[in-house]
Parts: structure tokens; C-alpha cells; sequence
């Protein structure tokens, strides 16, 4: 059977990539799907700690399953609000969105 | 783990949510039904009033009872704490104001979807502040954060808008796609943070299981650091303190007034809610251990720190903004900072719970006090379409009302007696001296001599300086009144006469500490 740290070392290479994607993209859209890659990490974090852990509790499972419904509506709002911007301002680039700065 | 299962009493700690509910459905509902005329008004009403009787009904309903297994409801998801008790209060007052305070905004006020989304950011504030499971806990996080997204993002133009309507709308979207960024970088953090908790706990969400487990695991203390330390990212975006604040002035200023008043008071106290009961549930000091070593040396440590550089940095930023509710979003950063000093003073607390007692009450003066100072802010604006603080000179003479709620509220912020500041300040700063963090409520003190200066000069601007327009008084409609009646008397209320609450701030302390 595959052993639980290779499972593991997939994620946090999942979620490292997501990170560098937010910090490094300067497309909103790019962003969103960055952030979402982060929280599939977490996922195969969930599933992977319920199965070889505590396979008798589905808790983990169904937080899994949660962060599905909320990764959903996360970027139902996300793509909401850029295209917001968008008619507005013909850019989803974010840098070009700086009404406000100290 | 044991936990109430008792069907009655499993029910009864979630009326609020389940009324809410109701109520966010009726508004919807309500807004179809009613003919066009008529719509605005009563919708308003109906979500201020029957948000303002829920709240009152929170503060009746018992508690689970007087053992942690009594008080874990719904297998362990939420627990019916006074501690959630208090802040469900809070919580829902200030979402029933908030909507008196939408229905004299010319932007908000036809729109019954800001009503209904006010209520369901308010369920999620509210079950945040009971969460004792980290499944509930995330969910109920996002459930608050979506919704405050799309109320920041809030204002829309149409074919036939004005150019400063556009430039409103503007700065409206900009500010919610800021918050979502930010907010969902950081809550994907806080959830990757969440799920190794589980992991190193051998599989358990329950977060009174986690802690024990954590403590007698074979982890070594730098994972249980990593996941500690994504947590706390997660949640110091919640609160707004430093370095995770990038957001908070942007969102502030962008945003229509009442929904930043919402974001500045009830986000900020239910993630202190939580916060306060995730930190102690599961990173244990030893007199919750039985004497086994915890990890709350190291989250003391760090929340000590982000306490100074958060009220040290909002303090000095504040000080150079021209801008009104730029302002009083490096000043809610700065609050921020003061209340962590009584989640840092909860672990090494001898007199088990004046810190967390200390938080509920500085988060209940908080929320009054913002909230009245929001309202001045919005009538101010309305009238002279403008946010800059020179910019409201005279507003003493204009409406002596307005000017009078204001200076209330900025007392307050700056700690003067009479009003609630003085007090919620003091037991923080007493909760830092029992826990022999003496230095550390030396720092308070100092930051928050440095913040009088700029709460006294928004008031001298108000009642020495002239401006042409002091002959044109400004109105005040009957929802405002309302509201800045209700929230000056409850900050001189709780100013003067804080023992009641001040009392059950403390039984809300000492119940986290039960077994």
C-alpha cells in the first residue's frame, strides 16, 4: 500500500505551488485558481489523514466534502466580483485595480 | 468523548440560528410579495426589528449546563457556552442595527438582498462564536466571509449613473475583490492549518479531543508549530492584525459605511470568539492537561508579539489619515491589538479566565462604540458627500446630536471615563498584570496615550473649527435616531454601570476553562 507520507509530500507540493501561483500571478482569475489549488491540497490532506488515521470516523470525510460546497461558492463570488470589476474597467489585472492605497 | 444528548436542549441552543433563518427567508419573501411602493421601508424594518428580538432572546436562552459534556451540543459541533452567549448577543444586535443603518443609505436601501445577506452573515458569526468542531468551525468562517464579500462588493451602476456614482461603484468592487483575495488566500491557509491539526491528532475534529491528543502525540513540536502557525494566519486576517491588515483600510474606505461598520464589529468579534476558544481548546496550557506540557508557551509568545506590532503600527498609521474611515480602520487595528492582550493574558492566567473575560467585554464595548461612530460617519457623508475629517468642522453646530454620539464614541475608543472604553481597557490591562505580562500592558498604556491624540482631533475638529456651511443643519431619519440612541446610552450604560455585564464576561471566562 502507498504509505501515508507520499500522500502528503503531493499536497504540500499542491499547496506550495498555490502559493507561488497568488504571490507570483497578476491575473485576478489566475489568483482564483491558485487559491483553489490550495484547498485541493487540503483535500488530499483530509482523505489521506481519514483513511489511514481514523477510517471508522467519517468526520474527514465529510470535511472534505465541505470544503468542496465551500470552494463552490468561494469561486461563484470570486468570478462575481472580477467581472464586476471588469465592466467597469475593461482589466482583471491587479495591479490596475488601485483606487485606494495609502 | 461524552456529549449532551438530551433532544430539547439540543434544539434550543440553535433558536437564534434557526430563527435567522426564518428571517433572511421572510425578507426574500417579503421583497417579491410587496408592491414596489411600500417594499424598502418595510423590509427594513422587518430585518432591524426581528434581528434586534432575536438578539434579546440569545441573552434568555440557558446554557447546556455546567460540565463540558452538557454544553457540547450536536455531537460536539457547537457548544452552548456563555461565552457563545454573549457574543451571539453582540453579534445579533449589531446585525439589527446594521440594517437600520442600510435603510437610510440611498445606495442600499432598495436592495432587500442586503438585508437578507446581513442576517446570513450574522448565522455564521454567530455559529463561529459556538464552534467546537473544526469542521463547523471552517464552515461557519466561510459562511461569514462569502457573505461579507459580496456585501463589500456590494454596489452596482446602472446605464443611467452619475459620474460619482460610477467612482462610488468603483471603489465598492475594488474593495470587495481586495477582501476576497486576501480573504481566501488566508482562509486557504487557515484550512491547511486545520487539516494537519487533524492529522496530528490522529483523526479527530472535535477540537476539546484534538488538544489532549496533541499534547500525548509523538509529533515533534516543529509540525505542531507549522500547523499552529497557519491557524494563526488565518484567524489574524479575521481580526485584522499585523501583518495580515493589508486589506483593512482598502476594504474600509471602498466599502458602503454600514458594511463596513458590519466587517470593523461583527467579523472582528466573532473571530475573537473563536479564536480565544480554538487557541485554548487546542493548544493547552498544563492546568488544562493535568500537568502534561502543552503548546501554549509557544502561541502565547507569538500572540504577545502581534499584540505590540498591531496596536503599535494601526496607532502611528492613524495618526497621518485625512480620511475618516481610513482612520478608524487603523484604529480598529489597534483595538484589535488591545484585545489580543487579553488572549495572550488566558493561557498563563492564575485566576483561570480574566483574560477571555476581559476580550468578551472590550469586544461588547467595541462593538457598541464602532457601531455609533459608523452611523455619525454615514450621516455626515450623506450630507456632504465627502469623508475627509477637515471636512467636518462644524458638524457641531449643523447637528449637535450627531456631533454628541461622535464624541461618545471617540472617547470611548480612546479609553476617557465615563464612557465604556476606560473600563473595557482597564481589565485588559489587569488581565496582563495577573498573568505577569506586566510589559506588556506597559505597551498598551502607551499606545493608547499615542491614539487619544488622534481621537481628540477628529473632536476639536468637530466643535472649534468653522466651516461655511454651519448655518445648514443636517437631518437625522428616524432609523438613525434609533441607532445613535441606543448605542450612546449602551456605551455610557456599560461605562458606568458595567457590572453586570462585566459579570457575565466572567462567567463566560471561567467557562472555558470547565472539564
Amino acid at each position: 500500500m502507498v504509505p501515508l507520507w507520499m500522500f502528503l509530500m503531493v499536497s504540500a507540493g499542491l499547496f506550495s505551488l498555490g502559493v507561488f501561483g497568488v504571490l507570483s500571478r497578476r491575473n485576478a482569475i489566475a489568483i482564483l485558481m491558485s487559491v483553489e489549488l490550495m484547498l485541493n491540497a487540503a483535500n488530499i490532506n483530509l482523505v489521506a489523514f481519514w483513511r489511514y488515521l481514523n477510517p471508522d470516523n467519517i468526520a474527514g470525510q465529510v470535511f472534505a466534502a465541505f470544503v468542496f460546497a465551500v470552494a463552490a461558492g468561494e469561486a461563484a463570488v470570486g468570478l462575481a466580483l472580477i467581472l464586476a470589476i471588469y465592466r467597469n474597467r475593461q482589466t482583471v489585472i491587479v495591479e490596475d485595480v488601485n483606487l485606494m492605497k495609502w | 468523548m461524552d456529549f449532551n444528548n438530551d433532544l430539547v436542549q439540543n434544539m434550543v441552543s440553535i433558536v437564534p440560528e434557526i430563527l435567522m433563518t426564518v428571517l433572511a427567508l421572510a425578507v426574500i419573501y417579503l421583497d417579491l410579495y410587496l408592491p414596489a411602493g411600500r417594499r424598502q421601508a418595510t423590509v427594513g424594518y422587518v430585518a432591524g426589528i426581528g434581528l434586534l428580538i432575536i438578539g434579546g432572546l440569545a441573552a434568555l436562552i440557558p446554557t447546556g449546563g455546567n460540565t463540558l459534556a452538557d454544553q457540547l451540543m450536536f455531537g460536539g459541533m457547537i457548544r452552548s457556552d456563555d461565552l457563545a452567549k454573549i457574543f451571539k448577543v453582540m453579534i445579533i444586535t449589531v446585525g439589527g442595527l446594521t440594517c437600520f443603518m442600510g435603510m437610510g443609505d440611498l445606495r442600499l436601501r432598495y436592495k432587500s438582498e442586503f438585508y437578507a445577506i446581513i442576517i446570513i452573515a450574522s448565522i455564521g458569526a454567530s455559529l463561529l462564536s459556538a464552534a467546537a468542531d473544526i469542521v463547523m468551525l471552517f464552515v461557519a468562517l466561510e459562511t461569514l466571509s462569502i457573505s461579507l464579500y459580496i456585501l463589500a462588493g456590494f454596489i452596482r451602476t446602472s446605464q443611467n449613473s452619475t459620474a460619482a456614482e460610477v467612482e462610488y461603484a468603483n471603489r465598492s468592487s475594488e474593495s470587495g475583490l481586495k477582501y476576497f483575495l486576501f480573504g481566501a488566500f488566508t482562509s486557504a491557509f487557515l484550512l491547511y492549518g486545520l487539516t494537519l491539526v487533524y492529522g496530528l491528532s490522529g483523526g479527530e475534529t472535535s477540537i476539546y479531543q484534538i488538544g489532549p491528543n496533541l499534547a500525548t502525540s509523538e509529533h515533534g513540536t516543529a509540525v505542531i508549530i507549522v500547523a499552529l502557525g497557519m491557524v494563526v494566519v488565518g484567524f489574524g486576517f479575521k481580526i485584522s492584525a499585523v501583518p495580515f491588515h493589508f486589506w483593512t483600510p482598502d476594504v474600509y474606505e471602498g466599502a458602503p459605511t454600514p458594511v463596513t461598520s458590519y466587517i470593523s464589529v461583527a467579523s472582528k468579534a466573532a473571530s475573537f470568539a473563536v479564536l480565544t476558544r480554538f487557541m485554548l481548546a487546542v493548544f493547552p496550557p498544563e492546568q488544562l492537561l493535568d500537568g502534561l506540557e502543552g503548546y501554549s508557551t509557544w502561541w502565547v509568545q507569538l500572540l504577545a508579539m502581534t499584540s505590540v506590532v498591531t496596536m503599535t503600527l494601526g496607532n502611528l498609521l492613524a495618526l497621518v489619515q485625512t480620511n475618516i474611515k481610513r482612520m478608524i480602520a487603523y484604529s480598529s487595528i489597534a483595538q484589535a491589538g488591545y484585545a489580543l492582550i487579553g488572549v495572550v493574558a488566558i493561557a498563563s492566567d492564575s485566576s483561570a479566565g480574566s483574560g477571555a473575560a476581559a476580550v468578551s467585554f472590550y469586544m461588547f464595548m467595541y462593538v457598541m462604540t464602532n457601531t455609533l461612530l459608523f452611523t455619525g460617519i454615514i450621516l455626515f457623508s450623506n450630507a456632504t458627500n465627502s469623508e475627509t475629517i477637515r471636512d467636518m468642522a462644524g458638524l457641531s453646530r449643523r447637528n449637535p446630536a450627531i456631533a454628541l454620539g461622535m464624541t461618545i464614541a471617540l472617547l470611548s475608543l480612546g479609553g476617557i471615563p465615563p464612557a465604556a472604553g476606560f473600563f473595557g481597557k482597564f481589565v485588559l490591562f489587569r488581565a496582563a498584570v495577573d498573568a505577569d505580562m506586566v510589559w506588556l500592558a506597559i505597551i498598551g498604556v502607551l499606545n493608547a496615550i499615542v491614539a487619544l491624540y488622534y481621537y481628540l482631533v477628529v473632536i476639536k475638529v468637530m466643535y472649534v473649527d468653522r466651516s461655511p456651511d454651519d448655518d445648514q443643519p443636517i437631518a437625522m431619519p428616524a432609523p438613525y435616531g434609533f441607532v445613535v440612541g441606543v448605542t450612546s446610552l449602551a456605551v455610557v450604560f456599560l461605562g458606568v454601570f458595567f457590572t453586570p455585564v462585566w459579570n457575565w464576561a466572567t462567567t463566560a471566562g471561567s467557562d472555558l476553562f470547565l472539564r
